[in-house]
């Protein structure tokens, strides 16, 4: 049985709010809504929690948005969730340089910088990340990602810094997220992960 | 101000008619007024947080159009009946803040009883009349700077909803209470070709009005895009403000999303509160501004888009 939410002349993000509460509620729900934004919001509130969406225009300016749970496989977000898909066991991901892909190194930083932006907008994060050779250098002071690290790692991600390779470029002292670490305990944290992702 | 005829005598340099980021008029040889003013109603809930961002939001035109903001007056509406005058304090203040940082002088302002609070300034700032940086201008071969992260509008509606936590909302709030003083300053010393700063249009509104009618297209890279944590999450769950589907239509088909996913594109259109400037400049140079801008410590600038010819004016994502 349909819940009827009636949101008309409620501009957003009210109209959301109230179906967020309802579907928690009900699971089946139809939105009354009198504005094209709200629509669209709904629309992409429903593909978020992976519901069938479906909507139908009626005469006077009101719209019905229904959203039905588990209607639908999940929106795109969630299926290109690595975790979602990934075999039992950790999610690691490996960092053996301080900069993305090889090419041009100032791109490289753009982008490595970008990619800890994006890892923390996850729904799933890393269990365990690995830092060594140049990758060190993400980890330490000065760090441009280090904001981002330090969320992940407040989160409850394992953070591996490779020892030797601080020593070897002498930024032991400069350690700023995670904890040092040593080859064997590296070397078990890939073996056993259940997915590797090397950016 | 469409129909209207407005006498402009020739020391307008920048006037109604254009659309450029503030008014300028030439004093002298050396030396032009650069005039705007703006006002907002609260973005968030903190006093003293919505009057520094008030007031780097109005301060940010000057910047925007080369100049340096010299005076500033304060504009007030205020609800007496639904809050103290401690309130109102601590709004003039966190203005206060903004304008003392930015080197220019509080010589007073108005105040009226009003329904709903708002809050902004009146800026006048002096630029060289040979050093303006208009908001025109590009050529194939040039590369797009954007200095602060998109999605202040997206968390602004998210944070009505109550769906907003401290990770997010700390550095919503930083981001708009930056000056764009020192991204201007850093500038500066670069070729610049165009720059304007991103507001309630959002960055596409922004490109649709650099581009013009010229012959060219802007390829944003959207891996490169800044965007405050939490606003693609909130995006995603139908957190978007009202003005950012406003923007879309606004640059309709000019616009195209290439195979970027929906929150990328609600990022592009969604309105920007105190946004960061838009720089454009050659490539050549373009790496050394972005350097520059980082050492200054505007750490979220970002190389976001790069401008080639084309058939008419378009705006992809690559």
């Amino acid at each position: 049985m349909l819940h009827i939410v009636d949101a008309k002349g409620l501009a957003c993000p009210q109209p959301v709010i109230m179906a967020k509460k309802a579907l928690d509620e009900h699971g089946e729900i139809a939105v009354l809504v009198d504005n094209k934004v709200s629509v669209e919001n709904l629309t992409r509130f429903g593909a978020s929690r992976g519901c069938a969406v479906e909507v139908e225009e009626f005469e006077g300016g009101v719209t019905e948005v229904r959203l039905l749970m588990g209607g639908q496989a999940p929106s795109v977000r969630k299926e290109s969730n690595v975790a979602a898909k990934a075999p039992a066991g950790p999610l690691v991901f490996v960092f053996s340089q301080d900069r993305m892909g090889r090419g041009d190194d100032e791109l490289g930083s753009l982008l490595i910088k970008s990619f800890f932006h994006a890892l923390g907008e996850l729904d799933n994060v890393p269990d365990t990340m690995v830092f060594y050779n140049s990758g060190v250098k993400l980890a330490a002071a000065g760090s441009e990602v280090l904001e981002d690290l330090k969320k992940l790692e407040e989160q409850g991600v394992d953070i591996l810094v490779c020892g030797t390779c601080l020593n070897y470029f002498n930024i032991v002292e400069g350690l700023a997220a995670g904890r040092v670490s040593n080859m064997y305990d590296i070397a078990g944290a890939m073996a056993g992960a259940g997915r590797t992702v090397m950016p | 101000m469409r129909g209207v005829d407005i006498p402009e005598d020739g020391n307008v340099l920048a006037g109604v008619s254009g659309a450029d980021d503030a008014g300028v008029y030439r004093l002298s040889g050396d030396t032009a007024l650069v005039q705007t003013l703006d006002f907002i109603t609260p973005i968030v809930d903190d006093p003293f947080t919505f009057g520094r961002i008030a007031a780097a939001n109005s301060l940010s035109d000057v910047y925007a159009m080369g100049g340096t903001p010299l005076t500033a007056l304060n504009i007030v509406c205020f609800p007496t009946s639904l809050f103290s005058l401690d309130r109102l304090a601590s709004i003039l203040k966190g203005g206060l803040s903004a304008i003392v940082e930015a080197g220019a002088q509080l010589l007073g302002g108005h105040s009226v009883d009003d329904k709903e609070l708002k809050y902004g300034l009146s800026v006048t700032g002096l630029a060289h009349p040979g050093k303006l940086i208009s908001n025109r201008g590009l050529r194939p071969g040039d590369a797009i700077i954007l200095t602060k992260a998109l999605g202040t509008g997206i968390i602004a509606t998210a944070l009505k909803a109550g769906l907003v936590g401290d990770e997010t909302r700390i550095p919503f709030e930083k981001s708009m209470a930056q000056l764009n003083k020192t991204a201007a300053e850093v500038m500066r010393n670069f070729p610049v070709r165009a720059c304007t700063d991103v507001t309630g249009f959002g960055l596409g509104g922004h490109l649709k009005e650099v581009l013009g009618k010229d012959n060219l297209i802007i390829e944003i890279y959207e891996d490169l895009l800044p965007v405050l944590p939490g606003a693609i999450d909130m995006a995603s769950q139908g957190m978007n403000p009202a003005g950012l589907y406003r923007n879309r239509d606004f640059v309709g088909e000019m616009f195209s999303s290439g195979h970027a996913r929906q929150e990328i594109c609600d990022m592009v259109f969604d309105p920007q509160t105190s946004g960061g400037l838009l720089i454009a400049l050659e490539r050549d140079v373009a790496d050394d501004l972005l350097t520059a801008l980082h050492s200054a410590g505007v750490s979220d600038a970002s190389l976001i888009a790069s401008v080639a010819s084309s058939k008419g004016p378009s705006i992809v994502l690559v």
